[in-house]
Order: structure tokens, then C-alpha cells, then sequence
């Protein structure tokens, strides 16, 4: 019945919680990523990122738009969400949600890219013509003082946010963690490592994320890769992601040795129906072979192509491999009978509003967002605008 | 049925009252009803379970309970003496048209255990929710205000006990209400007054006079899943140590 095995409580046979959720946590852990990427040069000072960093913040927002998108389309009455602002309830992790997101993409995000972006948003009203003017008018919010004083306090007013922003991330993602950690009837979600997986994961994500977009960008705007810059980024990816696989391993070894009476359940579950998510795509090919990939690079004299090409695919695996891991922690934890003695089956539609092609769509729209943001605001260097680009 | 015309003249304008009600499809109030004087629960005598599928047909009939949906329904359990950590359990179409005959006597013992929601008293499913739609009535019922659910199903993951779903057509979460609607007015549940056995019994903690009293003084009684530390208030007799 139902690709049911065992037993399942009548009311679990049917999945509530689809791939929809599962592109919530994975699009949350790329901008809390790509956020941390972008902080990195701007409150620890390491230049040699500089070259990403407003790429970073304009991934971040680009996704941070769609985040809430597949939320509202997994509803059961999108138009009654409104309600989680006007009455939370104090006692629920999810009730948050709107708060957070609102904090971290106003108070955080858009702020720091206006701030940041605020000389040549003032620059391009004055010098565009028609419909853009007015575009750049607006995004000025009436502000067009750009004296050296004016964007002298701009440029700490920024750090300041960029300062807030590193917890605010933590926060966003983190919690997005808790979410899920903090369902006691669910072992395979009950976990306080939970919101630190998820952060960690969030920053391997968003790393590699940051790090594939800046490489396929360069290829495609003809302009010459800096070598110093993503050498920088994938160290700091491989140093993340040993982390982040230690703690799931942690975890993993935690779970096996104290064997509770979930055990035989998840256990059967991770060889049988999760096998190919999560043993093999999540583990062998989403974090092993990036990290030897990875840990190639970093001991290894490679040629500069060479670590192009090895960077771009551990970059591509990663973001596979932690896509593989929030669709495991999603729809595997509700592929097995609270009563540990069954499991289910799951099916991703098609034709329906929580389907494949939505979740594709969902999946690619924040791309055609940072293509709108990057043609609006290049985030180029001036130094590599001058090489090649002749100005969008 | 011999009506005369005054008796009919005071029963028509009662019958358009009544039927306003059927027609706008909302309970009628109970007036005398006050819910702190109140503390519902269940007591389910597994015993006395013969596994007929009559409370889940109740259930159903009285509450409009979608198809492969479940408010009430029974398992079967077959604990083998070797095994009995792992007991086989069934339950096709929630027990709804009794079990299949046991071929042969196998080895081990057969019992039913009937389920529904135990209107936890720390329940965690009201915790979770997002918007407070769904909350526990001053008289212990675990409700849900399905005009304000949003139906995010955070609730539906949060109960243990698989007692929740998603209402296909409704979009909202739905459960049992312990009848409420009966209850309310001084009747009992649907799958109470459906239980040949008197498997199922309604039972009102505050109510000194309550036989329950006098059960839980008198018999080993236990919840489901202890351990989740629920305040569970269904109370099981005789429950069987591989029950989940």
C-alpha cells in the first residue's frame, strides 16, 4: 500500500513536508554562507577575497528573495502567513521566522549593499537617462551626499552592520537548525548539533556557491580569473568542510554507538532507502571526494588550470552534496514510522504546486535575480572593469 | 406519530431554529457548558478490545474524516515470544473494517490497541505551532481553530504519536477533538458510544464521581511513549511494554 514496509501510524503513510522544505534550509544556507564569505573581507580584513565580496552579498540577496518563496507555496493558506508576524506564538521556533528574515534582509543584507553601493548608485542617477534614472533615483532613498566625510561614515556604518551580521547569520541559519533539532518526537531531527550542522553546512554551501559563480562569471565576462582569490576561498571551504564533516560524523558515530531504540530503524532506513542520498551522493561524492579534491590542492604544486578545474568541480559536488544532506534530513525524517516499525515512501510530483518543476524553478530564480542585481549594481572591480568590461 | 396542531406550532419554529444550524453547519452552543469544570481524557481497556473497527467507523460518520485519514483508529499486535521488542503490528485502513482472521494459532499473544490523540496536557504539538492556531481548551482538549490554521504542518511533525494530518480539502490540520461537540453537551464521543465492549470510556478527571477514580486506583495503568514526557491523557490498561 502506498510503498509502505512495516508499520507506519496510518496518518505518516503521506509525506507533509516536501522538497519544497527541502530547498528551504539548502537556499537559507546559501546566503548565511555567502554572507560569512563576503565578511570575511570586510571585518577580518582578508584582501584576497575582496574580489567576491560584493558577488557574495548580491548571492545572498538574490537568494534570501526566494527563501520565503517555497514556505508560501508549501502552505496550506499562503494568505493567512501574514499571521505569524501579527500573533506568533511565543512558544514556536517556526514563529520566528518572519522576524528573522526581515531583521537579516533589511537590517542586515539590503543595508549593507546600499550602503556599500551608495557612491555609484548616486553616480548613475545623475549620469543614466530614462526609466534607470529613475530606478537609481529611488534606490538613492533621497540620499546623494557622496562628500569624502559622507562616505567616510558610510564605510563604518558598514562594518558596524557587517559586525551584526556575522551573528545575524548564524542566527538565520542556525536557527533554521533548531527547527528541525528541536522535535523531540522525531529522532532523526532531535539533535542539539542540529543548528551547528546546519551553520557549518550553511557556510560550505555558500563558499562554494560564492566560489562557482565568480569562476563561471569571469569565464563568461572573458575577464581573468584571480587566482589568489579563489585559492583563498577554497582553502577556507576545505577548512569548513572538515569541520562540518567532522561534526556530522560526530553525529553519525554518536548515534551508532549509543544504538537508542531508534536506532535499528534509522539504521535500516540509511541502508535501504536513503542509501543513495545519503551514503552515496551526500557522503561519497558530496563531501569526500570535494575534500580530497580539495585537500589535493592544498598540498599538491597544481598548475593554475588544474586547480580551476579541480575548485570548479569540488565546488559543483559540494553543492550537491549539501543539497543531498537537507533532502536527507527533510524527507528522510519522515520516511520512517514514529513507531520504528516501517517505512514509507516518497515521491516527488509533478504536476502539482509542491512538484519538480517548481522546485527547478525555485531553484534557478534566484540566478535570474542576481542577474537583475548584477546588471543594476556590478559588483566588478573597477581594476577588472577597466581590463575588459566596458560597463554594463 | 399523532402530532396535534398545537403541538406542531411549538415544534415548527424549534425545527427552523435547528435547522439555521444544520444549514450554517456550526455547532450549536452549549450554554450550560463551563469549561473549568472540566478535565477530559480517555480510558482505553485494551482487554476489552475486539478490534471491530466500530469506533473508527464512528468516528469517520460523525466527524467527516477524509478517506486514508485517521482521527481514531486500531492496530493489531503480534508479540512473539522470541521477538517481543519487535512485534508485528497492523492496522489496514486504520482498523476500520475489523482485522483479518489469524490463519493458525501462532506463537506469541495477539492484542488491539486502539489510538487517538492524547490531548497531551504539555503537548508538543500546540507548542510548535507558528500561530497559536492550534491550543489546549481550559477543559484539557487539544483543539485546532482550523479558520486560523495555516497548515505549514509544523504540528504534524511535532506530534509523536502520528495522530495529526493535513485535511486534503480543508488544507488545515485536523485531529481528534474528543468529540467536543458532544462532549460539550453532556454527551459522549462518537467512538465511546459506538464500543460494544466499553472498550473506550470517556472520563472526566475533575469529576469526583468519575468511575475513573476508582480504575486508576485499582489497575496498572500507562501511556503511550512515557519517555516523551507529554502529559499524555489517554490512559491505557493492561498496555503491553511493545506498544509504541
Amino acid at each position: 500500500m502506498n510503498g509502505v514496509e512495516g508499520f507506519m501510524y496510518p496518518n505518516e503513510v503521506e509525506l507533509v513536508w516536501s522538497v519544497l522544505i527541502v530547498l528551504y534550509p539548502y537556499i537559507t544556507g546559501l546566503v548565511a554562507g555567502a554572507f560569512i564569505l563576503a565578511s570575511l573581507e570586510r571585518v577580518f580584513r582578508v584582501d584576497a577575497v575582496k574580489p567576491t565580496y560584493r558577488l557574495a552579498l548580491l548571492t545572498a540577496l538574490s537568494f534570501l528573495l526566494v527563501a520565503p518563496l517555497p514556505l508560501q507555496l508549501h502552505l496550506g493558506h499562503p494568505e493567512r502567513s501574514p499571521e505569524m508576524y501579527f500573533t506568533p506564538h511565543s512558544t514556536s521556533a517556526m514563529a520566528m521566522f518572519g522576524y528573522v528574515y526581515l531583521w537579516y534582509l533589511m537590517a542586515v543584507l539590503v543595508f549593507e549593499i546600499w550602503l556599500d553601493y551608495r557612491r555609484e548608485i548616486v553616480l548613475r542617477a545623475r549620469r543614466e537617462r530614462g526609466l534607470l534614472r529613475l530606478i537609481y533615483k529611488i534606490m538613492t532613498l533621497g540620499s546623494d551626499n557622496i562628500s569624502e566625510r559622507s562616505l567616510h561614515i558610510d564605510e563604518r556604518v558598514g562594518w558596524v552592520v557587517t559586525l551584526i551580521g556575522i551573528p545575524s547569520a548564524f542566527l538565520l541559519h542556525g536557527y533554521v537548525g533548531f527547527i528541525f533539532g528541536s522535535i523531540k518526537a522525531n529522532p532523526w531531527w532531535s539533535s542539539p548539533l542540529m543548528p551547528v550542522v546546519f551553520i557549518f553546512s550553511a557556510m560550505v554551501s555558500g563558499i562554494a556557491c560564492v566560489m562557482v559563480i565568480y569562476m563561471a562569471t569571469s569565464k563568461l565576462r572573458g575577464t581573468t580569473i584571480d587566482m589568489r582569490c579563489v585559492d583563498t576561498i577554497a582553502m577556507y571551504l576545505f577548512y569548513t568542510f572538515i569541520i562540518d564533516f567532522s561534526l556530522e560524523m560526530l553525529d553519525l558515530v554518536h548515534r551508532i554507538y549509543e544504538a537508542d531504540e531508534s536506532f535499528r530503524s534509522l539504521n535500516f532506513m540509511v541502508h535501504t532507502k536513503l542509501y543513495f542520498s545519503h551514503i552515496v551522493v551526500q557522503i561519497g561524492l558530496g563531501t569526500l571526494l570535494p575534500l580530497v579534491l580539495l585537500a589535493i590542492t592544498q598540498v599538491a604544486k597544481l598548475s593554475e588550470m588544474a586547480r580551476k578545474r579541480t575548485y570548479a568541480l569540488a565546488g559543483a559536488l559540494t553543492l550537491i552534496g549539501i543539497f543531498a544532506m537537507r533532502w536527507n534530513v527533510v524527507i528522510g525524517g519522515q520516511l520512517f514510522s514514529k513507531s520504528f516499525l516501517g517505512y514509507t515512501t516518497y515521491k516527488v510530483g509533478m504536476v502539482t504546486r509542491e512538484g519538480l518543476p517548481v522546485a527547478i524553478a525555485l531553484t534557478l530564480l534566484p540566478l535570474l535575480f542576481l542577474w537583475v542585481l548584477v546588471k543594476l549594481l556590478p559588483p566588478w572591480d573597477d581594476a577588472s572593469a577597466a581590463h575588459g568590461a566596458t560597463g554594463d | 406519530m399523532n402530532l396535534s396542531r398545537r403541538q406542531l406550532m411549538i415544534l415548527l419554529p424549534a425545527a427552523a431554529i435547528a435547522w439555521e444550524h444544520v444549514l450554517a453547519g456550526t455547532p450549536e452552543a452549549a450554554p450550560n457548558y463551563t469549561m473549568s469544570e472540566h478535565w477530559w481524557s480517555m480510558l482505553i481497556d485494551i482487554p476489552k478490545c475486539i478490534g471491530c473497527g466500530n469506533c473508527v467507523r464512528a468516528c469517520q460518520a460523525e466527524n467527516d474524516v477524509p478517506d486514508g485519514r485517521f482521527r481514531t483508529w486500531v492496530e493489531r499486535y503480534h508479540v512473539s515470544d522470541e521477538n517481543m521488542m519487535y512485534p508485528e503490528v497492523i492496522s489496514p485502513d486504520g482498523g476500520k473494517e475489523g482485522f483479518p482472521s489469524v490463519a493458525k494459532a501462532d506463537a506469541g499473544k495477539y492484542f488491539f490497541v486502539p489510538k487517538l490523540c492524547n490531548h497531551c496536557a504539555d503537548s508538543p504539538c500546540t507548542q510548535v505551532c507558528p500561530v497559536g492556531a492550534t491550543f489546549i481548551a481550559p477543559d484539557g482538549v487539544v483543539l485546532v481553530d482550523q479558520k486560523y490554521c495555516m497548515g505549514c504542518a509544523y504540528c504534524v511533525q511535532a506530534c509523536p504519536y502520528g495522530c495529526r494530518y493535513i485535511h486534503p480539502e480543508k488544507k488545515v490540520a485536523d485531529k481528534c477533538t474528543l468529540c467536543y461537540h458532544r462532549i460539550t453537551k453532556g454527551l459522549t464521543t462518537a467512538c465511546c458510544e459506538a464500543c460494544p465492549t466499553g472498550a473506550r470510556q470517556l472520563v472526566d478527571l475533575k469529576n469526583p464521581n468519575d468511575p475513573i477514580h476508582e480504575f486508576l486506583r485499582t489497575h496498572a495503568v500507562q501511556v503511550l511513549k512515557p519517555q516523551m514526557a507529554t502529559g499524555a491523557k489517554v490512559f491505557y490498561n493492561e498496555l503491553d511494554g511493545s506498544v509504541r
